[in-house]
């Protein structure tokens, strides 16, 4: 199981280490730091590197490495798991998971991991039963706790713990009860040269926000649940049901939670919101470059398409760029050779384009490569895969709780090559 | 306020001050004490000079000052064992507190402090936990049984502990069941033999009970398992796998890939003729596609995995190409695995989308990726005939782009696909003689030289080309040296009469100033060759060779079928079994999938199971063995087995002992001191000559061993039997099926008076065997 953690920064120190068993020496680390310097950028280093003693599983995420050292034969993908979901609760409780906030909260976050892992073994990872166990800081019980003298460790053993649904603790009340869901599809895509899609998927996922009193148990049903085929459910979701009616029935998890997350995938025909009309070309003689791109909307079910941002990466070979919008503003950082262009809202009337010149590196041969165009884009009230709530219903609670459904699309890795 | 304020101590005495604040008494100013050494203690800084005084704060009733102390004393009660016995009592008393939470922390508290004085004194505490009413305390002591294995195995089978664990497998709270399986499962990794997990229909059943029931990483516990169990036929396969299906659609991918084990290994059991086996295999195809969009760390884990799923069945995801193209910014370590998962989808129906894929990754920036995308267009050539023109031109055009390490790597997926291929596409060959100046890597050069002589008599001024290489000669790696020595021979055989001086040169060169024994030794075979009888050299060195397999970088059937059952873990990783890397590996238990049963036998087709065809497939495409001996030395560059280096895992064997009472009763009554000289005699696996015979080489070349090399000129003659009295024939000693592929077969003989061994090692596996070492254990 998990032998120990190690989170590192990007300059290569270890600013905690956290051991579950017997101490491993932070020399095992070298061999991390190793393939470090052997990737080219933080991104990719390895995730699994094997060491003579031991294995190295490693997340990257928000500028820390966390790397989890294992002795014996265990899941990775389990390590990885688990490691995220450190992260995860980092964040939860401090609500940004940084360097600083992590040293801000060393105490803290070595009680957390010390529940969180037994042995090695997973004890507590949900963040609901955590937050009773350890209570997260805040300005106000830290007041508090140096008027009274009382600690942010709780002294029961969490309810949920061991209950059927270990997700939710009883006793729960509110004044207002209210139960919002989110839901949000994210669309992948690859555009080819001639603007014909290569690959399209879409990732949803169902977010739901649920302060409701008591125990209550709630349906979800869509309008066309065949467009579900390939779902992963929150354990609360009840999978008979499921299987059997196409509908969710489940006791919610107090507060934020990911209901479910699906996947849309290729072979399905899933639309393509904008488009962009692009000229980019080199010429091999001339140090001079011309650059035109144009974002236009295309099978958007009437809706603005908003937040739309391109950015694509230049070849080395260009030095600088002078380009006009028609909307918005652009950056081209010389350095990174990154353009970025905040377009803002599309208007159909009067279509968005950003227009200009390069000035290349002269005496260089054209670029081999052509830059590709990263767009990313938001659609309010629209799930592009079509999929639509159709009614939610609460039982075993007498009251009328407060019901909120949204939509969003948004663009996820779409990318067009030119 | 902050936490930092732990770490800003003034400079002199900071361990005095900390000490004299710790035996404050007040309580406040106690807890932040131990906050300061806590945070001290995380960033590696020694504090155990304070254990006395930390463990005096101990006994409190606040729940955090108690948490802290245990933190500390987790970590240094091994330095100090003598202090550590202070806290015993505290444990025992805590053991008896009212509050779970209290009962709870105090036993896995103890099981940290790994201090041999100690665990005698915890045995009665643990064993009223694994007992106690509430299953928070029980699922606790679960695992702390597993600590103290880990620390005392003898003292926890003596107290019985793991009967009483064992019994907990069939607790009611199902958080307890999971603890309890993944702690026999964690003390029987170190001890395999003591089949602890002894899993029968009934405690299966209360597993997949417990399963709906638990928390994730309780399920991946148990589902892990489960996969061990060997059902006992296909009907309670089938039911299982029915039980299990569900967790594909659980959000953690830990969860997922290990119910895909369960399915996998299972499967093998129910007859393919079942609709249910249809079902199953559509229902595995999602959930390993939404692996693919989690985070890029899993996403690596996934597709290590998908490429074992992929070989073994891979009509599981054949229609799922597109999720494995690549995005510009994916981590390169995904990319590179993506584009190993699209080479072994790619089919006729995709081909023309997969090329064009290539074709654009192969102009991207990142070298290796590049690379890796130029010989997969080389690898499509080779797997898909219809498209081979199309690849062909593809190579042909990213040649042009003279971009240095394209065009070497375009040359040497080139160079297969003429041998896949001969005498179809050397309309190229000119335009690649164009680049010839600048290869600058050994590989690259090597297949060139292989090129230009192996269609020497079609290249005008191949004399010319094979010249220029000449000039460096003893600068070259052994690669390039040892493929301009053959192909200037063969050179020399299809236009001697221009060529006679630049044979003998390079002769000259390789048997004369060259070090290296391999080069020496066949520069001899030539050379002895062409001197005795020309034809014969012909016939040998030219002699049509045998066509490369279509399928590259397979992983080796035996090792496939083990791998599939460590789906999910490092080995599968690694694509290396288990025994190849655990620590130790104190008789790792090998795993094989579970045999078909039923009629499904018979009705097994080579339709029906393409990738079991696929492996029979193969060895049939090398030539009969008479051939075979044509030219052995040309093999080298045979299958490109090469390939990217984490798919390469050559075979790596424990030793076997082979010779088991053989030898005994062969002997009879011989005199001990004869005993003695079987020890000794056969050398063997010396100077790097002998090692690892390809997939194509025929059983009878390493064979004589004690004639030694003198044979090896003598290959086409066939291979001598040794000449005297009677030799029992050969018997199978190791057979193939129980050494991933190596075969050994041998005999005993008696000649003038002492004891010989005839050793036959086959390879019947389908990729390079290295490392080889023979040893002889002394009887008595």
């Amino acid at each position: 199981m998990i032998h120990s953690l190690f989170l590192i920064n990007a300059a290569g120190d270890i600013f905690l280490e956290k051991h579950w068993k017997s101490a491993v020496s932070r020399s095992v680390c070298d061999y991390f730091f190793e393939a470090q310097e052997r990737a080219s950028e933080a991104e990719n280093v390895p995730p699994v590197i094997a060491t003579p003693h031991h294995c190295l599983l490693s997340v990257y995420r928000h500028k820390i490495f966390f790397v989890a050292v294992i002795q014996s034969e265990v899941p990775p993908l389990f390590v990885i798991e688990f490691l995220h979901r450190v992260v995860d609760t980092f964040q939860d409780y401090f609500g940004v998971c940084s360097e600083v906030m992590i040293k801000d909260n060393v105490v803290v976050v070595y009680e957390v991991l010390e529940e969180m892992l037994d042995n090695g073994f997973p004890l507590a990872t949900e963040s609901n039963i955590l937050k009773e166990l350890i209570k997260p800081p805040t300005i106000l019980r830290t007041v508090v706790n140096t008027i009274t003298g009382s600690t942010n460790v709780g002294d029961q053993l969490p309810t949920g713990q061991l209950s059927v649904v270990p997700w939710r603790r009883t006793g729960v009340k509110y004044t207002n009860n209210e139960a919002y869901f989110d839901v949000i599809e994210e669309i992948d895509a690859i555009i080819d040269k001639s603007g014909s899609t290569i690959t399209a998927e879409i990732q949803g996922v169902i977010d739901a926000c649920v302060k409701l009193t008591g125990m209550p148990d709630l349906t979800l049903s869509f309008m066309n649940p065949r467009l579900l085929d390939d779902v992963s459910f929150h354990p609360c979701v009840r999978f008979k049901r499921w299987e059997s009616e196409r509908i969710l029935s489940f006791i919610p998890p107090d507060g934020n939670f990911r209901l479910l997350s699906y996947h849309v995938s290729a072979q399905n025909l899933v639309a393509i919101p904008v488009y962009v009309k692009h000229n980019i070309s080199f010429r091999d003689s001339s140090s001079l470059g011309r650059f035109e791109i144009t974002v236009g909307p295309k099978q958007t079910m009437g809706k603005t398409i908003e937040g739309v941002m391109v950015t694509s990466q230049m070849p080395k070979g260009v030095l600088n760029m002078s380009l006009t919008p028609s909307q918005g503003t652009h950056i081209f950082d010389p350095v990174t050779k990154l353009l970025s262009w905040d377009v803002g809202k599309i208007n159909p009337q009067k279509l968005p384009s950003l227009k200009g010149s390069m000035n290349l590196q002269a005496g260089t041969s054209k670029p081999d490569e052509n830059p590709t165009i990263n767009l990313q884009f938001k659609i309010q009230q629209l799930a592009i895969s079509g999929l639509k709530v159709n009614r939610l219903d609460m039982y075993g609670e007498k009251y009328k709780p407060f019901k909120g459904i949204k939509y969003m699309t948004k663009a996820g890795k779409f990318q067009v090559r030119t | 306020m902050t936490d930092s304020k732990y770490f800003t101590t003034t400079k002199k005495g900071e361990i005095f001050e900390l000490k004299a604040e710790l035996n404050s008494d007040k309580k406040e100013k106690k807890k932040e004490a131990v906050k300061k050494v806590i945070a001290s203690m995380t960033v590696g800084k020694d504090v155990s000079a304070l254990f006395p005084d930390v463990v005096n704060c101990m006994q409190t009733d606040n729940l955090e000052l108690k948490k802290l102390v245990y933190l500390y004393l987790m970590n240094y009660a091994k330095s100090q064992p003598d202090m550590a016995i202070m806290a015993v009592n505290t444990f025992v008393k805590d053991c008896e507190d009212p509050n779970p939470l209290i009962r709870a922390l105090a036993v896995r508290t103890m099981g940290c402090i790994r201090v041999d004085k100690i665990t005698e004194y915890l045995c009665e505490p643990l064993r009223k936990c694994l007992k106690d009413e509430d299953p928070y305390v029980r699922k606790t002591a679960a695992v702390c049984v597993a600590k103290l294995h880990d620390i005392n195995a003898q003292l926890v089978e003596d107290q019985g502990f793991l009967d009483t664990l064992k019994d907990l497998i069939s607790d009611s709270n199902p958080m307890v069941v999971a603890n309890a399986v993944a702690a026999l499962s964690e003390i029987s990794e170190s001890h395999p033999s003591s089949n602890l997990l002894d899993l029968n229909p009934q405690s299966i059943n209360k597993l997949l009970t417990a399963l709906n029931e638990c928390t994730e990483w309780g399920q991946i516990f148990i589902l892990d398992c489960l996969a061990n169990y060997m059902p006992k036929d296909d009907r309670e396969a089938q039911s299982i796998c029915e039980r299990v299906t569900p967790r594909l659609s659980h959000a953690n991918s830990a969860v997922v890939l290990s119910a895909v084990k369960v399915l996998m290994k299972f499967m093998e059991m129910l007859s393919k003729d079942l609709d249910y086996y249809g079902t199953l295999l559509k229902k595995l195809a999602p959930p390993l596609v939404t692996l693919l969009s989690a985070e890029p760390e899993l996403q690596y884990v996934a597709l290590r995995n998908i490429n074992l799923i992929v070989q073994k069945r891979p009509e599981i995801l054949k229609h799922e190409m597109k999720v494995f193209f690549v995005k510009y910014n994916d981590p390169i370590y995904v990319k590179l695995e993506k584009l190993d998962i699209m080479i072994r989808l790619a089919s006729q129906a995709n081909i023309a989308q997969v090329l064009a894929e290539l074709k654009e990754y192969a102009t991207e920036v990142d070298v290796d990726f590049v690379r890796k995308a130029v010989r997969a267009i080389g690898r499509c050539a080779i797997k898909v005939e219809q498209s081979a023109e199309r690849c062909v031109s593809t190579l042909l055009d990213l040649i042009q782009t003279k971009v240095n390490y394209v065009v070497q790597e375009a040359i040497v997926v080139i160079k297969d696909i003429f041998r896949k291929y001969p005498n179809k596409y050397e309309s190229v060959i000119a335009t690649l003689c164009e680049n010839l100046d600048s290869l600058d890597e050994p590989e690259a050069r090597a297949a060139m030289i292989w090129i230009v002589g192996e269609y020497a008599e079609r290249i005008d001024n191949a004399d010319e080309l094979l010249e220029s290489f000449l000039e460096g000669f003893h600068d070259e790696s052994t690669q390039v040296q040892l493929q301009l020595l053959t192909a200037i021979v063969k050179l020399f055989l299809k236009k001697p009469t221009e060529t006679q001086e630049l044979v003998q040169q390079v002769l000259s060169l390789a048997t004369q100033d060259s070090d290296n024994p391999d080069l020496r030794d066949r520069g001899y075979i030539y050379w002895r060759l062409l001197s005795t009888d020309p034809v014969a050299a012909k016939e040998v060195v030219l002699a049509e060779k045998p066509l490369i397999s279509e399928e590259t970088d397979l992983i080796e059937p035996t090792l496939l079928d083990e791998l599939i059952c460590y789906i999910g873990t490092l080995a599968s990783v690694y694509h290396k079994p288990p025994s190849a890397f655990v620590e130790g590996s104190r008789g790792v238990v090998h795993k094989s999938l579970p045999p078909r049963t039923g009629s499904s036998e018979s009705a097994e087709s080579p339709e029906a199971a393409p990738s079991a065809g696929q492996a029979a497939e193969q060895p049939a495409v090398i030539p009969a063995q008479g051939d075979l001996l044509g030219d052995l030395l040309n093999l080298d560059l045979g299958p490109p087995v090469s390939g990217p280096p984490l798919a390469a895992s050559s075979v790596q064997m424990g030793a076997v002992d082979l010779l088991g009472g053989g030898l005994d009763s062969l002997m009879g009554d011989e005199s001990e001191g004869l005993r003695s000289d079987v020890g000794g005699s056969p050398a063997m696996g010396g100077g790097g000559g002998f090692a690892a015979p390809g997939p194509a080489v025929p059983a009878g070349v390493g064979a004589p061993l004690g004639s030694g090399l003198g044979d090896l000129f003598d290959l086409t003659g066939g291979v001598g039997t040794l000449s005297g009295s009677y030799v029992a024939p050969k018997s199978v000693w190791l057979p193939a099926m129980k050494a991933k592929g190596l075969e050994i077969s041998g005999t005993f003989s008696r000649q003038v008076g002492s004891i010989s061994m005839d050793l036959v090692l086959t390879n019947k596996a389908l990729q390079v065997m290295s490392d080889f070492a023979i040893q002889f254990n002394r009887n008595r």
